[in-house]
C-alpha cells in the first residue's frame, strides 16, 4: 500500500522529517508494513497498555528548590547568543510547498 | 465543513447543559435562553440584528491558564521566580538535555487538587500524563507535558455574580460549568528583536507548573466572562495554589467566541488569545462577538482561526504564525507512570506519608472560599450582599472593616458606608491599597465612636477625616479640639447664641 504524496508531506511538516527520494519513501512503507504486523493479535476487550510504568508508584518530590544557577554551562551548547538569552530564528519558518521542495533542496 | 464540525462539537456541549446529568449545579429550564435575554437586558452585548431578524445569540467559552504557587517546577527543581536573570532558574531537564527525566512536585499535585474541590470537581483518583507535540523555540524538548486523556479533575462548576443594572445595583448569580483542571508545564519566553530578524530565548518560565481550567462556553459577553474570572482569581489566591497576578503573567485568559441564530447550531468559533488583565478581557470578547456579527450580517463568513488581541487598538486580528489545523500528535508520556491519589477508604496502610495525597485529608483542610466569606459577613453583620463583594474585592478591606466593627459601638450597617463610601473612595483617588492607607482601622473607629456618642456631627466627622487622611499622626480627638468641632451640649450655652442671633436680626 503505498502512502500518498499529502501524507508524506504532512508527516514532513509535523516532524521536520525530510524523505528526500524514493529509497526514503520505500523505508517508509516498510516500517509500515512490519507495524502493521501488529493487527494480527486479537485484542478485543483488553485495555491499551501505554507505559510499562503501571504498576509503579509514581514518585513525589518535596517542593525544594535544588537545581539552577547553570546559565554558562547551558549556553555552552548554544551556536548564538544575545548576553544570556538564547538565539532562535524570528519564528517558525513554513517548510516549502511541494511544488517548492526541489528547489529548496538542491540549495541546501 | 468547518463551521459544521465546529457545529457538532459545540452542540454536543449544549445538549449537555439542557440535560444536566452528573455532579454540578442543577441548570435552569432554558439556560441558553434566559441568559441571551438577559444580555439584552442589559442593553448591549447582543443588539438586534439590523434587518430586524432575531437577536444573535454569543457563546463564549474559556481557557485559563493559572500558575501554580510553589517553590520549584512541575518537573525538576529549579526555581519558580517572576524576575530573574535569564536563563538562571534553569535545570538540565528544562533545557531539555538528553538524559534527564521529569521527577513531579507533590505541592504542584496538591494545589491541582484543592483547586478542584474549590470549584466542585470528581478529582480523578487515577490521572495520566501526555506528550503535546509541537515546534517552537521556547518549548525546547518540542513537546509540553500535560493532561490530554484523563486530567487530574473534572465536572465542576464556579458560581459568580454580576450587577444587572449599574444603578439599581441589583446582583445576579450565574454558574459556569468547569469541564476539567489539568496540570502542565509552562513554556519558555519568547523576546521577538524584530530589527535583527531574531527571537531571544528565556527558559526560566519554561517548566514551571500550570493549572488549566478550561470552562464550558455557558457565558454569552465579555461582562460574564471578566466576573467569572474574577471569581476563580479570588478563589486561587483565598486556596494560595496561585497567586493569580494577571499582570506577572500567572493568570492568562484565552477566550473561544462564536455567534449563532436562536435555535440553530452554534457557529464557527474563533479563539482569542494575548489578553493582559480584566479590562482587556471584557473588551476583548465583547469585540469579537461584535466582529463576528457584522461579518455574518454582511454576508461574510467566520474562519476557525486564532486570533490576538491588540489592546492599543482595542480590536482582534488574525494570529501570524497560526497556519491551519495543528495536529498534537498526542502520546502518553513514557517516562511517568500513573498518578494515583489516595482518600480516606483507599489509604494504603504502609506507605511512607510523603508519597502519599490524600483527597479527604485536603479537603478538610480547605479555606472558607470567598462566597462563604460574603455569606458569613452578611448573616454576621447584616450588610447587604454587593458590600459583601466590594469588601473581598479590595485586598485587606474585609479585615479591616471588622477591625473597626470590633472598636466601635456603631452599628456595622452604619460602619459599612463609612468604609465603601468615604474610605474606599479616598484609596482609589490617590490609587493605595488598604495596607497602604494613612488612616488605620484604629484611627477611624476612634472617629467614629466621637460620632457614635454624638460628640461632633456626622458633617464635622468628614471634615475630621480629611485631615486625617494627610498623616499627620495626630488623633481623631486632636483634631476636633484644634478646629472646635465640638457639638455643643449645654443648654444655657445654645439659647444664648439662639438669643443672640434672633437680638442680631431684629436690629437691622
Amino acid at each position: 500500500q503505498k502512502v500518498s504524496v499529502e501524507v508524506l508531506g504532512h508527516l514532513e511538516h509535523l516532524a521536520l522529517v525530510d524523505f528526500r527520494d524514493s529509497e526514503g519513501v520505500e523505508r517508509l512503507r516498510k516500517a509500515i508494513q512490519f507495524a502493521d504486523q501488529l493487527h494480527e493479535v486479537n485484542t478485543d476487550g483488553v485495555e491499551p497498555m501505554d507505559s510499562v510504568l503501571e504498576d509503579r508508584c509514581l514518585y513525589l518530590r518535596e517542593d525544594d528548590v535544588t537545581e539552577g544557577n547553570c546559565t554558562r554551562e547551558l549556553l555552552e551548547n548554544a551556536r548564538e547568543k544575545v548576553e544570556e538569552y538564547f538565539v532562535a530564528p524570528p519564528g517558525n519558518i513554513p517548510l516549502p510547498k511541494l511544488e517548492e521542495q526541489d528547489a529548496f533542496l538542491q540549495g541546501s | 465543513m468547518a463551521a459544521r464540525g465546529c457545529g457538532a462539537v459545540w452542540r454536543r456541549a449544549r445538549q449537555r447543559g439542557a440535560g444536566g446529568p452528573g455532579p454540578g449545579p442543577a441548570p435552569a429550564p432554558s439556560p441558553r435562553g434566559q441568559r441571551a435575554v438577559a444580555c439584552n437586558a442589559r442593553g448591549g452585548a447582543v443588539p438586534a440584528g439590523k434587518s430586524g431578524l432575531a437577536p444573535w445569540i454569543p457563546v463564549v467559552g474559556l481557557e485559563i491558564h493559572a500558575q501554580i504557587s510553589s517553590n520549584s517546577k512541575l518537573f525538576s527543581g529549579a526555581q519558580v521566580q517572576f524576575a530573574a536573570p535569564p536563563n538562571s532558574l534553569v535545570s538540565f531537564f528544562d533545557a531539555s538535555l538528553p538524559g534527564t527525566l521529569p521527577v513531579l512536585n507533590r505541592r504542584c499535585v496538591e494545589a491541582a487538587v484543592m483547586t478542584g474541590l474549590a470549584l466542585n470537581c470528581s478529582i480523578n483518583k487515577k490521572s495520566l500524563f501526555d506528550r503535546k507535540h509541537y515546534f517552537y523555540a521556547d518549548l525546547p524538548a518540542g513537546y509540553q507535558i500535560t493532561q490530554q486523556r484523563v486530567p487530574i479533575a473534572v465536572n465542576g462548576s464556579l458560581s459568580y455574580s454580576l450587577c444587572v443594572d449599574n444603578k439599581m445595583s441589583q446582583m445576579v448569580t450565574r454558574t459556569v460549568r468547569i469541564k476539567q483542571i489539568q496540570l502542565e508545564q509552562d513554556s519558555g519566553k519568547s523576546l521577538h528583536d524584530d530589527t535583527r530578524s531574531q527571537t531571544l530565548v528565556d527558559l526560566n518560565r519554561a517548566g514551571v507548573g500550570l493549572m488549566e481550567v478550561v470552562m464550558e462556553p455557558d457565558m454569552c459577553c465579555g461582562e460574564e466572562a471578566a466576573a467569572a474570572v474574577r471569581e476563580l482569581q479570588l478563589i486561587l489566591q483565598t486556596l494560595g495554589s496561585s497567586q493569580a497576578v494577571m499582570a506577572e503573567g500567572q493568570l492568562r485568559v484565552d477566550a473561544n467566541v462564536s455567534v449563532h441564530r436562536p435555535g440553530e447550531p452554534y457557529g464557527v468559533r474563533t479563539e482569542v488569545k494575548n489578553i493582559n488583565s480584566m479590562r482587556f478581557l471584557a473588551k476583548a470578547v465583547d469585540y469579537e462577538i461584535q466582529r463576528q456579527i457584522e461579518e455574518l450580517e454582511n454576508g461574510g463568513t467566520i474562519l476557525n482561526e486564532t486570533r490576538a488581541f491588540d489592546s492599543k487598538l482595542g480590536c482582534t486580528v488574525p494570529m501570524r504564525d497560526k497556519e491551519g489545523k495543528q495536529d498534537y500528535r498526542f502520546m502518553p508520556e513514557p517516562n511517568l507512570p500513573p498518578l494515583i491519589l489516595y482518600d480516606e477508604k483507599s489509604l494504603p496502610a504502609n506507605m511512607n506519608h510523603q508519597q502519599v495525597i490524600n483527597i479527604d485529608w485536603i479537603h478538610k483542610r480547605l479555606p472558607d472560599l470567598p462566597s462563604v466569606k460574603r455569606e458569613k459577613l452578611v448573616e454576621q453583620y447584616g450588610i447587604l450582599p454587593e458590600h459583601s463583594f466590594t469588601l473581598l474585592n479590595e485586598d485587606g478591606l474585609a479585615e479591616f472593616f471588622e477591625t473597626v466593627v470590633k472598636q466601635t459601638q456603631m452599628k456595622p450597617k452604619k460602619v459599612i458606608g463609612w468604609i465603601l463610601n468615604d474610605l474606599l473612595s479616598y484609596l482609589k483617588q490617590h490609587s493605595l491599597t488598604v495596607k497602604e492607607s494613612p488612616v488605620s482601622s484604629f484611627l477611624l473607629a476612634d472617629l467614629l465612636n466621637l460620632l457614635e456618642k454624638k460628640e461632633i456631627s456626622s458633617t464635622a466627622a468628614k471634615q475630621v477625616l480629611a485631615e486625617l487622611w494627610k498623616g499627620e499622626g495626630k488623633t481623631p480627638l486632636e483634631i476636633v479640639k484644634e478646629q472646635k468641632l465640638e457639638l455643643l451640649q449645654d443648654q444655657k450655652e445654645l439659647e444664648q447664641i439662639c438669643q443672640a442671633v434672633i437680638d442680631g436680626q431684629e436690629n437691622e
